[in-house]
């Protein structure tokens, strides 16, 4: 025992083991003169007792550990773990660049030829078009649904449940045989002859109009579900503030309620979007040219498949992260108010990461 | 506090036989009320007494089952034509509530709204002002509330106490005959309640007519001409403070207050 340790249990006025054994401890690490002074100064602030068994009257002083160094925990099997999935991304990514049967220079090669392109932005346009569409509808929908009017209620549940149950293929096949079922399509006033215009389905119901038509009315059907979860997440007490304060409805619903909808609409609306990406290569069935039915033709000429596949994966990959970037920013822009303080984004942090870096490095010049 | 010096000729309340069930439950049996203009009536009483549904039919965010409402002798909710009750059309119900103000319990202030933004919303749309007067107006009234200096802050940022006192702000906006207080400190930590209820107390001074629901009794003490005890959806006895607090006549109220009421309280 060090001069320290003795002064420590001097102060202790019911010494008890346990605290003798990491007073003990302590002297070894912490200078001497330094633990008893902090010690005492902890007796006189008549600390109360923190357990044991101390004699009845008096306060046992809690211990004080400021002088001792914190050793973090170990974790040897989160190495072992990160070094066996860093082996296992290794070894992926040598047969990706030296297997030559991934042919990366045909890849290259027909990436941004004009055919691929065009088809690329046939899916964009796709894409735009029946997202748009298709979350305008399901606003709609949505509200339907909300409505105090059962007809609007059932009308607006019919349309999800018949979109969600039957499979996109058989609804754009649909679309596209209408001419089938219908041979013309008319206005006119319902139950007379009185038609104010007549033509042919077939002419009416192009490849583009049949997929956008089955795209947006099965996207309408999910993003109805989708906003009305939105629009249930917003605490009601905010609809009866707005309606105390006199706010009209409509202005309820798009400056109180939607914004804050929007919180709980956003993550999985660019779930669908980006599902709808790659969920407009079904259009192929039309044969209509969107990126994926563009490649098809392509290697069904050269017969080179898989570099060709990977071409149109690696476009799917390219906007999937494009529209990543703005669902981050977006859903951002919505978190106003919902935290206190809003994180940096990747680009702040960068900034003030060499911005101090900067800083550190004058002064150590 | 306020400019208005005007003796209080407007935000006469009358509740006249008020009936209101939820499904089977009978939440107001009848009740009738009356508070002058610039009147400060304080309701209190046990929990799932009524207090708050009562207040909630006053600017029709609850409607009657029986019996009528009127401010200034003006029926809310509906229009006398003929001998029938017309139910007003959404329009003209969103007008008469700007002249009743609310504060919540809960606050309900809008979270993605700033404090000024949250102040300065209704306004410009339920009364057409301009966005720079709404946006003046707003201001003074944080200013008055204490809170100039948080004007930008998002709820959030604020502690329980500053919320509430935005929401008053809020309610103030409007220039509202009547204000509604629904147990405005019941969520506040309790160092918080006295800086909500000192904004109340200056508030009872203006002219404004207060209906307020609370369990702070001795707050009610202070600040109210009529404390209006409640139980099972009746009003079981109304007076002023002294009758009430030191001297209630129903049995019900004097076994309520010997609950509620500490010791050292009583006069």
């Amino acid at each position: 025992m060090s001069s320290a340790t003795s002064r420590v249990a001097q102060v202790r006025p019911a010494p008890t083991v346990e605290p003798a054994t990491t007073a003990e401890a302590g002297a070894a690490a912490a200078a001497p003169g330094q633990a008893a002074t902090e010690t005492a100064s902890v007796t006189g602030s008549n600390l109360p007792s923190g357990g044991g068994l101390p004699p009845e009257g008096t306060a046992r002083i809690a211990a004080d550990y400021s002088s001792y160094r914190v050793v973090a925990a170990k974790h040897p099997w989160r190495w072992v773990g990160t070094a066996a999935v860093a082996l296992g991304v290794l070894a992926v990514a040598w047969s990706l660049a030296t297997n030559p049967r991934w042919e990366w220079g045909v890849v290259a090669q027909w990436f941004t030829a004009q055919s691929v392109v065009n088809g690329l932005l046939e899916t964009l346009k796709l894409t735009a078009i029946s997202g748009i569409l298709g979350f305008v509808l399901g606003f709609i929908l949505a509200l339907m649904r909300l409505s105090a009017s059962p007809l609007l209620v059932s009308v607006s549940w019919t349309f999800s449940w018949i979109f969600r149950s039957t499979p996109l293929l058989v609804q754009l096949l649909l679309w596209y045989n209408l001419g089938y079922l219908y041979e013309k399509i008319s206005l006119g006033i319902p139950f007379t002859d009185v038609r104010f215009f007549e033509v042919q389905t077939t002419t009416l119901i192009s490849q583009f109009a049949a997929a956008v038509l089955g795209l947006t009315l099965n996207q309408a059907a999910y993003s109805a579900e989708i906003i009305r979860g939105g629009i249930l997440s917003v605490d009601q007490g905010q609809l009866e503030a707005a309606a105390a304060l006199g706010i009209p409805a409509w202005r309820r619903s798009t400056r109180i309620v939607l914004p804050q909808a929007m919180r709980a609409i956003l993550p999985t609306a660019f779930n669908e979007i980006i599902g709808l990406v790659k969920g407009t290569s079904i259009v192929y069935v039309l044969a209509y040219s969107e990126l994926f039915y563009t490649v098809q033709v392509i290697y069904n000429r050269t017969q080179q498949v898989l570099p060709l596949l990977l071409v149109a994966t690696l476009w799917y990959v390219v906007i999937t992260s494009v529209l990543s970037v703005f669902q981050y920013y977006i859903e951002r822009h919505y978190s106003k108010g919902a935290v206190r303080n809003l994180p940096l984004t990747p680009l702040q942090k960068a900034r003030k990461f060499f911005a101090t870096h900067a800083v550190t490095n004058r002064k150590s010049l | 506090m306020t400019a208005t010096l005007t003796p209080a000729t407007r935000g006469l309340v009358e509740i006249t036989g008020v009936r209101k069930s939820f499904s089977a439950t009978e939440v107001l049996k009848g009740v009738s009320l009356t508070v002058e203009p610039g009147g400060v009536a304080v309701i209190v009483g046990p929990s799932g007494s009524g207090k708050s549904t009562l207040l909630r039919t006053i600017n029709h965010l609850e409607k009657v089952d029986g019996g009528h409402i009127s401010i200034d002798g003006k029926l809310v909710g509906y229009e006398i034509r003929g001998q029938k009750l017309h139910e007003l059309r959404e329009k003209d119900i969103l007008k008469q509530r700007t002249e009743i103000g609310m504060v919540f319990q809960n606050f309900n202030l809008f979270p993605h709204l700033t404090a000024l933004e949250n102040v300065a919303e209704a306004p410009v749309v339920a009364q057409g002002r301009s966005k720079e007067e709404a946006r003046r107006r707003g201001l003074e009234l944080l200013d008055r509330v204490g809170l100039k200096d948080r004007a930008g802050a998002y709820p959030r940022q604020l502690s329980g106490g500053q919320q509430q006192r935005v929401a008053i702000a809020r309610a103030l906006a409007l220039d509202p005959k009547i204000l509604l207080f629904d147990e405005p400190t019941s969520a506040l930590d309790p160092e918080l309640v006295n800086e909500v209820l000192d904004v109340i107390r200056e508030l009872a001074k203006s002219g404004t007519t207060l209906i307020i629901v609370t369990h702070e009794m001795g707050f009610a003490r202070d600040v109210a001409d009529t404390v209006v005890f409640m139980d099972q959806g009746q009003i079981v006895e109304q007076g002023t403070p002294q009758q009430i607090f030191t001297n209630p006549q129903e049995p019900r109220t004097r076994s309520f207050f010997s609950k509620v009421l500490e010791p050292a309280f009583n006069i």
